[in-house]
């Protein structure tokens, strides 16, 4: 077997001592941690390991006893070979580095006292034994703070045995209480390790997490507060849950409550996943707002909100002439298409009354909307996202004509090509039965035959009329939808885009990593093999993949197939975020 | 620390250099020739034409410009997505199999398999257009059936190199392999 030793690089020019650190269970592996130096007590060394295990739940041995060269300072290694009888151990390692050569060299006992490896004895045998040692160098600090993907955490036993470099990471990242002494400490012992040359921290980030929790708390009240008022049962009766749930801003505002009950949640973040997807929400939360205070500025200067109100009355107005000069043209023959009169003329008019209705509603409505859309922009003073939400809402509102004209049209459609595909089973003489679901054949009567081949010749001659006009209003509908659905899918965007871990990635890439690489380093005759370990980032599209926030609405359920045969058939079609709501 | 020349798939010379680290280490680095410049020239100047042809036509100079951008990114593509250098296998016994790949334009790309991940190194064979060619290529074990194998992961995807040079690169491999399993 190879022996493997993961050895730190800031250990690299320690002065000389003991080894710290961790065998591996199940592997031939040991993972070096710290350098304990001369001169120490064996008692206090026992003691300080046992006291760090109980904190750090990693079972830490003494692995073995690093030797540095000086000047005048010779005549260790008798020394070092009887430390072995101190610290008893299955396998004593012997590192030790000599003047003038990179590479260490390092040897083996074995718990009863024989050398394994002894390179002058060796030296004229052949050398196959005495290179299998691999010392694998890596970076204690990044090692610590990195996280392998895909995740996987201590405390979840899984049936699939974590992987020898898992645990080399774990074991790194669960020995951290053992890195707080630093070298400004009044202690018995002397230890090497990365943060030796004094502790690592900000007083921004200690001051941010003594104040958190208070804050916290006291957010937390005021969602419950918020709670509070939404469970009021006025809020529960069924019209105004109905309109809630079909606009967006209120869709919008519920997903928002959510999130920020992860997020100010006092308890800490247990586990990676959960600390990164509060992270995530918590800096997309900022950013929304950030965005939002943006577009507020911009729209209360220079007058902004007036300019767009007068441009808003007459867009409608357009709007609506449009439909009606479009409604007369259908009125007629449209692309010289020659349609039923009388029922030409009834639909055009129902519609054109419609139309009429509604520019009179928006007349009504005109003085106003300028104060109207003075109070709903303030609206994007809580984020970005609302606003988008609201002018999703605005959309909605403002085309209700046509959403009702689309209805109208559907519904006719629909009831025709349900009465001719019935009429036509019985042009057959075959029905549809319900009970078994399915088609039989049925003996009519000469009445029945009759009847139904003249309301089905009626119906058919009829459909190309209504058939237009649904055509028509479709498209107009698939137009607003499509406006919506982009909106829908920037706010969508915007909430789930995981900001905090695309961040991480571009600005420490060792936090996320992949795995790892290896690189040889200069290899000398006589010393074992050595690698250096680098932490591989993770890939951004990873990064996306693994830490996307869940959101309500997804991408459209059903396909496009799907999607055109409703069409054809005549059912209603809604945008995407209500159709889910729908399918429930 | 050998280097010998050897031919890819299409016919191409490549270089197989092995450098043995220690008894139970090896690399093996696939080079592929450089960019020719001679390829990048017509390429370009092929572009160029058409779109001074296009411009002499329209007479509209936004043509030539965006021809001119259009060759800048697409070449910067090119070194920097599609074209490989060189790829490296670096297997270390009883520690694991590292390739990486890196591009024309320096960038690198790594991946690592431990060896208990791995299950063995095999030559297989593949249709590719209308021909059938050799490659090298991990096995993987599904950690929840170690006798089944749940991935293949191909080596020298990009240099593709005939049955001579596999065999060599696999013959030491499989030294490795037996000596630490």
């Amino acid at each position: 077997m190879v022996l493997k030793i993961f050895f730190p690089q800031c250990c690299n020019i320690a002065d000389s001592g003991l080894l710290i650190g961790h065998w591996i269970p199940g592997h031939n592996s040991a993972v070096v941690l710290a350098v304990v130096h001369y001169p120490f007590i064996p008692g206090q060394v026992k003691k300080y390991l046992n006291q760090m295990q109980s904190q750090s739940q990693v079972h830490l041995t003494v692995l073995g006893s690093w030797s540095m060269p000086k000047e005048g300072k010779e005549g260790m290694d008798s020394f070092l070979k009887d430390l072995s009888t101190i610290f008893p151990q299955k396998c004593w390692l012997q590192l030790s580095r000599e003047i003038g050569k990179t590479g260490f060299t390092c040897q083996v006992v074995q718990n009863d006292g024989k050398l394994l490896q002894d390179r002058k004895e060796k030296n004229d045998d052949d050398s196959s034994e005495e290179d299998k040692i691999i010392f694998v160098h890596y970076d204690q600090r990044k090692v610590m703070l990195s996280q392998l993907h895909p995740v996987q955490e201590v405390s979840q036993k899984s049936e699939i045995e974590p992987s020898e470099l898992r645990l080399v990471f774990q074991t790194v990242a669960q020995s951290q209480p053992l890195f707080f002494l630093d070298k400004y400490d009044d202690g018995p012992l002397k230890l090497t390790h990365w943060q030796s040359e004094g502790r690592e921290a900000s007083i921004i980030a200690e001051l941010l997490k003594q104040a958190s929790v208070p804050v916290c708390i006291f957010l937390t009240w005021l969602l419950s507060l918020w709670h509070w008022f939404c469970s009021f049962r006025i809020l529960h009766s069924w019209p105004v849950l109905f309109i809630s749930s079909k606009l967006s801003t209120c869709v919008q505002s519920g997903y928002r409550g959510v999130h920020f009950k992860t997020v100010f949640s006092p308890q800490k973040a247990a586990t990676h996943m959960d600390f990164m997807r509060k992270a995530n929400i918590f800096v997309s939360f900022l950013v929304d707002i950030a965005l939002g205070l943006l577009l507020v500025s911009w729209l209360y200067r220079e007058n902004r909100i007036s300019k767009l109100a007068d441009t808003l009355v007459p867009v409608a107005d357009r709007v609506a002439k449009e439909l009606q000069e479009l409604l007369e043209w259908l009125m007629g023959a449209p692309a010289g298409l020659k349609m039923n009169r009388a029922l030409d003329q009834v639909l055009g008019r129902f519609f054109l009354y419609h139309i009429h209705l509604w520019i009179s509603y928006i007349h009504l409505m005109s003085p106003f909307i300028e104060r109207i859309l003075w109070y709903v922009g303030l609206s994007a003073c809580l984020g970005l996202t609302f606003a988008l939400s609201i002018l999703s809402d605005i959309v909605a509102l403002l085309t209700f004509h046509i959403y009702c004209f689309y209805v109208y049209g559907a519904r006719l459609y629909c009831l025709k090509i349900y009465g001719l595909s019935s009429l036509w089973r019985l042009f057959r003489g075959k029905k549809w039965n319900v009970l078994r679901q399915r088609v039989d054949s049925c003996s009519y009567d000469l009445d029945q035959l009759f009847i139904g081949t003249l309301l089905f010749m009626i119906l058919l001659f009829l459909l190309p009329t209504t058939a237009l006009y649904y055509l028509v209003f479709t498209l107009l509908r698939l137009v607003v939808v499509l406006f919506q659905g982009v909106i829908h899918l920037s706010v969508d965007f915007i909430n789930s885009f995981p900001l905090f871990a695309i961040g991480l990635r571009i600005c420490r890439p060792y936090r996320l990593a992949e795995g790892v690489k290896f690189k040889v380093l200069c290899q000398e005759p006589g010393t074992p093999l050595h690698l250096m370990m680098e932490i591989n980032p993770l890939k951004f599209s990873s990064v996306l993949q693994c830490y996307r926030t869940p959101t309500y609405s997804g991408y459209p359920k059903d396909s496009w197939a799907a999607l055109s045969k409703k069409l054809f058939v005549g059912e209603l079609i809604y945008p995407w975020k209500q159709k889910t709501t729908k399918t429930d | 620390m050998a280097e010998e020349e050897f031919t890819d798939i299409n016919g191409n010379s490549i270089s197989l250099d092995c450098q043995t680290h220690s008894a139970f280490c090896r690399e093996f680095t696939v080079t592929a020739p450089k960019l020719s410049l001679r390829k990048v020239m017509v390429c370009t100047c092929f572009i160029w034409l058409f779109a001074y042809a296009i411009f002499f036509l329209t007479e509209n100079t936004a043509v030539l410009s965006s021809a001119i951008i259009l060759t800048l990114a697409g070449m910067m593509i090119h070194i920097h997505f599609v074209k490989v250098d060189h790829e490296t296998l670096l297997i270390i016994g009883s520690l694991g199999i590292q390739l990486s790949s890196s591009y024309a334009s320096g960038r690198e790309s790594t991946t690592f398999i431990e060896m208990s991940k791995l299950k063995d190194i095999v030559i297989n064979e593949a249709v590719y257009m209308h021909s059938i060619i050799y490659y090298l290529c991990i096995l993987i074990k599904d950690p929840a059936e170690p006798e089944t194998v749940a991935s293949v992961v191909p080596l020298f995807q990009s240099s593709k190199p005939r049955l001579n040079c596999l065999v060599q690169v696999y013959r030491s491999c499989q030294e490795i392999l037996a000596e630490t399993r």
